[in-house]
Parts: structure tokens; sequence; C-alpha cells
């Protein structure tokens, strides 16, 4: 039964993943995308994540796909007024997607030999989660934190019109 | 339990909630025109049927006869698929409310929730966030400048107020160190209402909870005078009823949320001590929670008559600059008491 359900998650989410790239429209690829998001979060929920399913949800396809969904919709892209695109530039989009499915492929290559834990009803749950990011990765996510505080000031600033 | 007797029980309570749902928000129709009548000293729906009961079926079938219109330009498929996830989402919420404690029947024990996930209001949440493309997808589809202003108008308020609608419940949850609907519901016994215990969060829950529902004082994405209907102008027949329809269910569902987070849910002060059998007031507690969701759906409309709407600015202002700082204010002060108080 899971396995059935890992393939058919998996299926829609290679086919969506693929038709954001082939679709002309940048409007059904964002819909593709968020098509792509809800299969990723299936497979969360198949793992027994289901905060990182839900948190899937509502960060990528119930927040940052809304905001793709306005900046599109505003700068009203369409098939008709989409700019061509020289060879020269298609040719390094290629080869920089190329080096990156290189690097994914490197990095996953030695996950083979690396022990996995015996899954556990708890593994998902939201307590061993938060023990774990404020015990063992507390760095990190204070770091993270900062990041976004960052982040959120930047995009202040540059919204606002004049500076004094 | 076995299996198939497992089955059948949920596939009941599905059914139930579901029908239970489109029966109030239905109704919910009919209560809005009379409460209105009433705020405005008319009479209200008063023809179909004795004192006009029968006034919803009969919109429901004007709303199917009419003539169905897909604008020519539109993507089709889009344009069907903007009503159908707005009725949807709002349908979908309905699973992780607990309606009461548990029935025992023959020496089984039936949960009166469809399912308890351990993240409970994360998913209402992320459902809320769903919605927005109902809207968005919509309005796009029309192909028709109103209808992309007013779904840009719709989405970003429904943005804008998520945000301190998830502080309030941050707060909630820093108090009720649980995430699941039923434990926050269980918890909340006598008179441990969450309201005494986060009155802030409960202000700025339910300002969300209007914002997030499109009512008046918040209806911007529509105002009909202004906007010509908004995201919905190009749409007739039942897409356009999807899209009404859909606001009375969010409505139900909220109303139920807000009961559930703040109001004690199916919990009634004192009930504990009539020693009554454990079904009696099993049932008992769905009809005090039906009764606190019939007061909010009351409260909804009786703000909708008496309040004009803000304007899209001052709407902005409020959600920003007022509502996120005290939202984030509010979780300061509770982990303050927390960590005072209670260790």
């Amino acid at each position: 039964m899971t396995v059935y359900l890992f393939a058919i998650l998996g299926f829609f989410a290679i086919l969506s993943a693929l038709m954001v790239v082939l679709t002309k429209n940048p409007i059904h690829s964002i819909l593709y995308l968020v098509l792509t998001f809800f299969a990723i979060a299936g497979e969360y929920v198949l793992l027994n994540a289901q905060f990182l399913a839900i948190v899937n949800i509502i960060v990528y396809a119930g927040a940052i796909m809304v905001l793709f969904l306005f900046v599109v919709m505003l700068l009203n892209l369409n098939e008709e007024t989409e700019p061509h695109k020289s060879v020269l530039r298609k040719l390094i989009a290629v080869i920089a997607a190329g080096l990156l499915l290189v690097v994914l492929v490197g990095s996953l290559k030695g996950a083979d030999n690396m022990s996995i834990k015996p899954f556990s009803q708890n593994t998902g749950l939201i307590e061993n989660l938060g023990k774990v990011l404020f015990n063992d990765f507390l760095l990190p996510f204070e770091v993270s934190a900062v990041l976004f505080l960052a982040a959120m000031v930047g995009a202040v600033m540059l919204g606002k019109k004049d500076i004094k | 339990m076995g299996i198939s007797l497992f089955i059948l029980y949920k596939v009941i309570l599905v059914v139930a909630v579901f029908a239970i749902s489109l029966v109030i928000a239905m109704y919910s129709t009919y209560a809005e025109r009379k409460v209105a009548a009433f705020m405005q000293d008319r009479l209200g729906p008063n023809r179909a049927g004795p004192f006009g009961i029968l006034q919803p079926l009969a919109d429901g079938v004007k709303m199917f006869m009419k003539e169905e219109i897909i604008p020519q330009v539109s993507n089709k498929f889009l344009f069907i698929l903007g009503p159908s996830i707005a009725m949807f989402t709002s349908c979908i919420t309905g699973a992780v409310i607990p309606w009461g404690t548990s029935l025992h029947i023959a020496g089984h024990d039936f949960t009166l929730q469809v399912t308890d996930i351990n993240i409970g209001i994360l998913y209402v949440m992320a459902i809320t966030s769903i919605g927005v493309y109902g809207i968005m997808i919509g309005g796009w589809a029309s192909n028709n400048k109103y209808s992309l202003l007013g779904a840009l108008r719709a989405s970003s308020q429904m943005i804008s107020y998520e945000v301190a609608m998830g502080l309030a419940i941050i707060a909630l949850v820093m108090t009720t160190g649980t995430l699941s609907l039923r434990d926050i519901a269980a918890q909340q016994t006598g008179w441990h209402w969450n309201l005494f215990y986060q009155p802030l969060g409960f202000i700025i829950f339910l300002i969300c909870a209007f914002a997030e529902t499109n009512r008046t004082p918040f209806d911007l994405p529509e105002s009909d005078s202004e906007l010509i209907g908004g995201y919905h102008t190009e749409y007739s027949s039942m897409k356009l009823g999807f899209y009404l329809f859909a606001e009375y269910i969010n409505m139900f569902i909220s109303s139920a949320i807000i009961s559930t987070l703040y109001f004690g849910g199916y919990n009634m002060p004192f009930i504990g001590r009539l020693g009554l059998s454990h079904n009696l007031e099993a049932i008992l507690g769905i009809v005090f929670l039906f009764a606190k969701i019939f007061f909010f759906i009351f409260f909804f409309m009786w703000v909708r008559w008496t309040v004009p709407r803000f304007r899209f600015d001052q709407l902005m202002n409020l959600g920003w600059k007022i509502l996120i700082p005290l939202s984030i204010f509010n979780v300061a002060i509770t982990g303050f008491i927390i960590l005072m108080f209670h260790r």
C-alpha cells in the first residue's frame, strides 16, 4: 500500500515538475509547481513527518507560490509577450542546470552506505523536532533566524519608495 | 473494532460533517437576510414556505437554472477550477474539528472527530492559505481587469491577515502546549476556557477570522459598489453560487474553530457535576458546541449589518501596523508569564 502510494505521488511529483519547465504559460508553470509541492508533502506524510508536510504546504504552496502568482499576474506575462532568448543564454542555462544535477548526484552517491535509523512512530512528531532543533542544532537554528530577520529588514528597505 | 466497522463509522461521520456544514451554510444565507431585515426594520424573505423557510432552496434552484457564461477568451479549465478550489477548501477543514467527546455504543468507543492529526491547527492554517488560490485563479482566468484587480486585492488581504492569525495561534499553542485540536478542546473543562488565558489573542484571532472569510468590515474583495463584484465579476450561475456559498461554509467553520480554540469547544461548565451518563454528556456537548457556533455566526452577521467597510489602505494599516505588532507583543507577554509563573 505504502509503496503504491509512494510510486503514485512520485510519478505526480516528477510529471508536474517536468510540466513546470515545459509549459509556455508562466501561470500554468506556477500552478504545476504548486502541484509538485503537494506531491512532495504527500511523500512527507508517508514518512510520518506530518509537521514537515504541513509546513511545506503553508510556506511553499501557501505563501511563496502565492507571491509568485502575484508577480506574474501583475507583470501580465503570457505566451505572446514572451521575450526571445538567444541560443547562448539557453546553452548557459543548460550547463548551469547540468552542473547542479552533477552536484546533487555526487552528494547523494554516498547515501547507500549511511546507517538508517529504524522507523519509529515518533520520528516526525513536533515535540521531537523541537527538542532536536533547540538542543542539537541550536546554533544553526539561531543563525538562520538572524538570516531571516536580515532578509525581512532588507525587504522593508527595498519596499520603501524614498529613503531619507 | 474491526476494519470494516471502522471504515463504516468514519464514512458516516464524514458524510454527517459534510451534510451539516452544507445545511448550516444554506440556512445561514436565510438567517443573514432575516437578521439584516430585523436590523433594518423590514420583514425579510417570507414568501417561500412558512416564514420564508424554503427561501434557500428557491435560491439554489435559481442559481442552477441561470445561464452559465464562460468568457470566450478565458482559460476554461482554470475558470472552472477557481470556484471548485474555493468550495473544496472550505469543506475539508471540518475534518479536524472535534465535534464532541465520544459515544460508547455496543462496547465500542466512537470518537466524534473525523481525524485527530497531531498538528490540527497547522492543518487549518494550511487549508486557509490554500483557499487564496481559488480566488486568484478565478480572478485571473476571467481575463478581465476588474476581476484580476479584485483577486489581487482579496489575496493580499488574506495573506496579510494570515500572519497575525498565525501569531495569535502561536501564543495560544504556548499556553496549551499542543497543536492537536482534540487536546486543546479537552483541556478546557469547566471554566478553563482559553478565552481567559488569551484575551488579546482571541480578539486578534476574531478580527483575522473576519478578514479571512471576507466578511464586513473586511469585505473589500467584493465591495459591490466600487469593484462591480471583484474577483467573481465574470462568474454566473452555480459557479458564482460556489464562491458565495463557500463564504458561508467558511463562516460556519471559522465559528467552529473559534469556539473550539477559545470557548471550550464541546465543554460546558458544571456539566460534570450533574452525573449524566457518558453518551448523554457527549450529545449535550455537541449541542453546546453548536450553540456556541450559532452565536458566532450571528455575531458575524451582527457586525456585518452594523459596521461600514474599511478603505483598503486602512485595512492594510490595521493588518500590518496594528495587529501584527499586537500579536507579537501577545506572544512575548505570554512567554514571559509562562516563564515567570508556571515553572
